[in-house]
């Protein structure tokens, strides 16, 4: 064998399934994030290896779901949302309460939060759903749709966790949204949504309607609740137009932020690269969706373009929720800063979601129709 | 059919494509939403928040001076800093305070006294401030504690400068000592705007030099501004403004002589001021007993609080400033010299003593102290051998308001401005005194009956003095009439330069005064003084034999009463019902350099057991003769002596 074809065989195997453009903004939000994570977490490099192993698994999981084909995929629907939701059930019965709530499963040699399996789970059901009923939707196949929807956010609701809850049910709610649920439905739905609102007001947990209450007014609480998002527009605030450079962030370096290298990395983005920093991570946000939008737009079969939509605007949901919990305009959710934020588990999930994606657009040809 | 799928198909993409389009929109006004508010944060609050930043990062420290060191008139450190560490709590951190003590115990050696001390601090401290627990941390404590510090949240490690008192006891009542700043300490602060100056500064003088002097002790305050994280832990230092120390102190006395002083007084208790006539200066300034200064540092605790405040010796009376005794005969020498001086008496004019002074048509005989009387009487001898008939008898002939106006000349009754705080101004009395004094009770009492002066004429009755004003009147006469401010500071020096500013120095000390006394008649009383200590006869001769100078002084007993509704052990009250003992004296009689007053209290009479006091004074700082360790300390139980 010639060099040559070496290189193709290799480029088969190992690229053929990739898609270029995500790839390479994901390579330069991973090396964003190692250098943050470095920086929020004062300076460990332990911290940074460790995110770097973060990115390395999840690269590794991305290559394999980006090899699956969709087909594959649609097979796999009922299965794993079957799966998470007894998962669910059993955490509802006999899980370990951490911090007040009800959301970790022992399985003896592992402790796991099903709800992270759902986030993939309910848009892939939701579009394997509608994919099957290609030949018109009635109003009870969204009826239908809407409680697999509902069971699983309920679920995580009562758990609680409304962080997870609001963004599980997005990520469905878009699968019904993309798949045509009439704009007089959504109307009518929004409205009775806004009228709940009381409601589900009165069923919140103290320490969720602090958050809520916080946003409005920080100062009400500048030691407790409000103490993150004070800090965090301090930080981001003082960062000006350059930023003050790298690990050179006061708030960010004296530990003025409560969870910098989390939830909170923003801050310490903010801080030190500026709105210059600011504005390029949404550029590539910006350029991660609209690459997904035209995977979703392309994609030959229902289930592809509902679930590659789904993924995207999942994503999409991601970073508006951090991003505005960061900067002051959204209430404090447990919700990371994708592809940067610290931490194993959202990293993964989320390059599982690439890998979909680019499974969906690298298999297109193949199983046209 | 086919169609029809396609069409659907087709229908459905389309329904897809807008679907698709709409979120684009939503993402894109989304992200412009957020790019928005980024700018806002950034480029318009951008000062703001920079402002803020700042503030969060930069805390100003205050740099606490080091208090001025006070030493003795030949250099001798009387009070001085070390630095050392201590463990501080910071209460509000600490969820329970007696299981992290309990905890504590085998990293560092927490005392109950410790416990009881910080408990108290705890009462009446402010929430957010730590406290200190345990001073003077061993090296090996801190390297304990330095490895579980992660267990205790709230405590800490800090060094700091602290105040020792070498001398303990001795000059107790002079130097004073420094405590914790408290709520009336800081309205006083805050009243003469120090409230910057004192950022930082847990303690302040409360007594005696180290109180009266703390604007010279203190120093200034410096700033440092430190980096900080959020935890108020200080990272690294922007900029600094380094204090000033206090000022150091020279006192008046030496230690040694102050030491002599207290051990004369063996077991009793009492006072003695001893001034350079000439000057002022505090030679000696005794009040027996004392206490230890370094108690009160950082606290005292309950246990020897109680003690002291409870303690029926009253060892936090300042008895040379603060105590007022009937004088006793010591008056006699300036009752002696009132009279010349108004012509009611001249020095030959001579009185017949039968042991008693009766008045015509009154049954009561005012008693002499010697049985069958003295003989003939004239001033100088009522003054050498103490004879109370020829003072009743002056008394019985002389208004009280002419008495007490003279007096008041020599600084009786009035405070004499020595330059430590809580001097008391005793009791001159008169008309007007008594009227004011009992403005409560019936016309009789209120008035002033011939029986009182009689009273007062040989230093008993209403008339109560300090030991330092005795020390200031004998002194006044000693210099020939003229009087001068006692001071226990001599020297102010500058820390950082070391210039010298010597008492005396700021315009509002009052000068020496000369009283418009005859010379004739102060020599004719210093005449009689030395007669005290010299002829056969004289009260004081005793105590002053083969001194080996010539000194002028006089004896005085107090009698006690005024008992009524004082507690005392049963075994002491035969002690506590016994007279006050008093000797003046000044020396060497021709150039005087010291004059003096001991007060011993319940010791009987004042040749016996004040003298010899004076007597170990005196020798010591004329001769630099310490007295004989073997003899019996304190006053020596003498036979009964004339007074």
């Amino acid at each position: 064998m010639s060099p040559r074809t070496l290189i193709d065989r290799a480029f088969d195997v190992f690229a053929r399934r990739l898609d270029g453009p995500l790839m390479v903004t994901l390579v330069v939000l991973a090396a964003l994030s190692l250098a943050v994570v470095f920086s929020a977490s004062g300076q460990s490099s332990d911290r940074a290896f460790g995110q770097a192993r973060n990115f390395a698994v999840a690269l590794v999981v991305l290559w394999v779901a980006a090899n699956i084909p969709p087909q594959q995929l649609m097979r796999l629907a009922i299965p794993i949302y079957m799966a998470g939701l007894g998962l669910l059930i059993s955490v509802a019965l006999f899980g370990e309460i951490r911090n007040g709530a009800r959301r970790w499963l022992n399985l003896g040699f592992a402790t796991i939060q099903p709800s992270e399996i759902l986030k993939i789970g309910v848009p892939l059901l939701l579009a394997w759903y509608f994919h099957r009923k290609e030949e018109g939707l009635s109003f009870k196949d969204y009826a239908i749709a809407i409680l697999m929807l509902m069971l699983p956010t309920g679920l995580i609701m009562r758990q609680p966790d409304l962080g997870t809850s609001l963004l599980i049910f997005s990520s469905g709610f878009f699968v019904i949204f993309l798949a045509g649920l009439s704009w007089k439905l959504l109307a009518s739905a929004a409205i009775a949504g806004v009228a709940a609102l009381p409601f589900a007001w009165s069923m919140m947990h103290d320490y969720q309607k602090n958050r809520v209450l916080t946003l409005l007014d920080p100062s009400t609480d500048p030691l407790g609740a409000g103490y993150h998002i004070i800090q965090s527009t301090i930080a981001i605030g003082s960062g000006g137009i350059f930023g003050k450079g790298w690990l050179n962030g006061s708030q960010s370096q004296l530990d003025f932020i409560p969870e910098r290298s989390t939830d909170f990395i923003l801050a310490v983005f903010g801080e030190e690269f500026g709105l210059v920093g600011l504005l390029l991570l949404l550029t590539l946000y910006m350029i991660i969706i609209g690459r997904g939008l035209m995977i979703a737009i392309n994609a030959p079969t229902t289930f592809s373009r509902l679930l590659a939509g789904a993924i995207t605007m999942t994503f999409f949901t991601y970073a508006f929720v951090n991003i505005g919990m960061v900067t002051g305009i959204l209430p404090v959710v447990g919700v990371p800063l994708p592809a940067v934020s610290y931490g194993g588990t959202a990293i993964l999930s989320m390059f599982m979601g690439f890998g979909i994606l680019m499974s969906i657009s690298t298999h297109k040809r193949l199983v046209s129709t | 059919m086919i169609g029809t799928a396609i069409k659907n198909r087709e229908a459905e993409l389309n329904t897809y494509r807008k679907r698709v389009l709409v979120a684009g929109l939503v993402i894109l006004t989304a992200f412009g939403v957020l790019a928005g508010r980024m700018f806002y944060l950034q480029v318009i609050k951008r000062d703001h928040f920079h402002t803020l930043a700042e503030a969060n990062r930069i805390s100003v420290v205050p740099v606490v001076p080091n208090r001025g060191i006070i030493t003795d008139r030949n250099g001798v450190v009387l009070a001085a800093n070390y630095s050392a560490y201590t463990l501080r709590v910071t209460p509000s951190k600490v969820n329970n305070l007696d299981a992290a003590f309990d905890a504590l115990t085998n990293i560092v050696d927490i005392q109950p006294r410790d416990r009881r001390r910080f408990k108290r601090l705890l009462e009446d401290s402010k929430n957010f401030e730590s406290l200190p627990l345990r001073n003077r941390l061993s090296d090996e404590e801190i390297a304990r504690f330095a490895v579980n510090r992660f267990r205790f949240p709230g405590f800490e490690i800090s060094a700091g400068l602290f105040r020792n008192y070498p001398f303990g006891e001795v000059a107790s009542h002079a130097i004073g000592h420094i405590g914790r700043i408290n709520d009336a300490d800081l309205k006083r602060i805050e009243a003469s705007n120090l409230m910057v100056n004192y950022k930082g500064t847990d303690h302040i003088g409360k007594l005696g030099v180290e109180g009266s002097y703390e604007s010279e002790l203190h120093g200034t305050t410096g700033s440092e501004q430190v980096e900080i994280d959020s935890g108020g832990r200080a990272m690294r230092s922007l900029a600094k403004s380094e204090s000033i120390a206090g000022n150091n102190l020279t006192l008046t006395f030496d230690i040694k002589l102050q030491k002599i002083a207290e051990e004369a007084f063996g077991e009793f208790l009492g006072g003695l001021a001893a001034i350079d006539p000439n000057t002022g200066e505090v030679l000696a300034l005794v009040s027996k007993p004392g206490f230890d200064p370094n108690l009160f540092v950082d606290g005292i605790d309950p246990q020897n609080w109680d003690l002291l405040n409870n303690s029926p010796d009253k060892p936090l009376l300042n008895r040379v400033l603060r105590g007022a005794y009937p004088p006793g005969s010591t008056i006699k020498p300036f009752l002696a010299l009132a009279a010349l001086e108004s012509g009611k008496r001249t020095p030959s004019q001579s009185i017949r003593d039968p042991g008693y002074f009766a008045l015509p048509g009154v049954a009561h005989r005012w008693r002499d102290d010697k049985e069958g009387g003295h003989g003939t009487v004239d001033m100088l001898k009522s003054i050498v051998v103490s004879c109370d008939t020829y003072y009743y008898q002056l008394a019985s002939e002389t208004e009280i308001d002419k008495t007490a106006e003279f007096l008041s000349l020599l600084g009786f009754g009035a405070k004499t401005g020595i330059d430590i705080d809580g001097e008391m101004e005793g009791v001159l009395p008169s008309r007007a005194w008594k009227e004011k004094r009992f403005a409560r009770g019936t016309s009789e009492a209120r008035k002033w009956y011939l029986g009182d002066s009689i009273s007062a004429g040989i230093g008993q009755g209403y008339n109560a003095f300090t030991p330092m004003q005795m020390a200031h009147a004998i002194a006044a006469v000693a210099n020939d009439g003229v009087t001068v401010r006692p001071h226990l500071v001599r020297n102010v020096i500058n820390a950082g330069d070391g210039r010298v500013r010597a008492f005396g120095a700021e315009p509002s000390i009052r000068p020496p005064t000369r009283l418009p006394f005859k010379a004739e008649n102060i020599a004719l009383i210093k005449q009689a003084l030395v007669g005290v200590n010299s002829e056969a006869g004289g009260t004081g001769a005793r105590a002053f034999a083969k001194a080996g100078y010539t000194s002028g002084g006089k004896t005085g007993t107090a009698q006690v009463y005024g008992l009524k509704g004082e507690k005392y052990k049963e075994s002491k009250v035969a002690q506590h019902l016994r007279d006050h003992a008093w000797y003046i004296a000044y020396a060497p009689a021709d150039k005087p350099t010291i004059a003096l007053a001991v007060l011993v209290e319940n010791a009987g009479f004042g040749a016996a057991s004040a003298a010899p006091i004076a007597r170990a004074v005196i020798d010591y700082y004329l001769l630099g003769k310490t007295p004989d360790p073997k003899k019996p300390k304190g006053p020596i139980d003498e036979p009964k002596n004339a007074d």
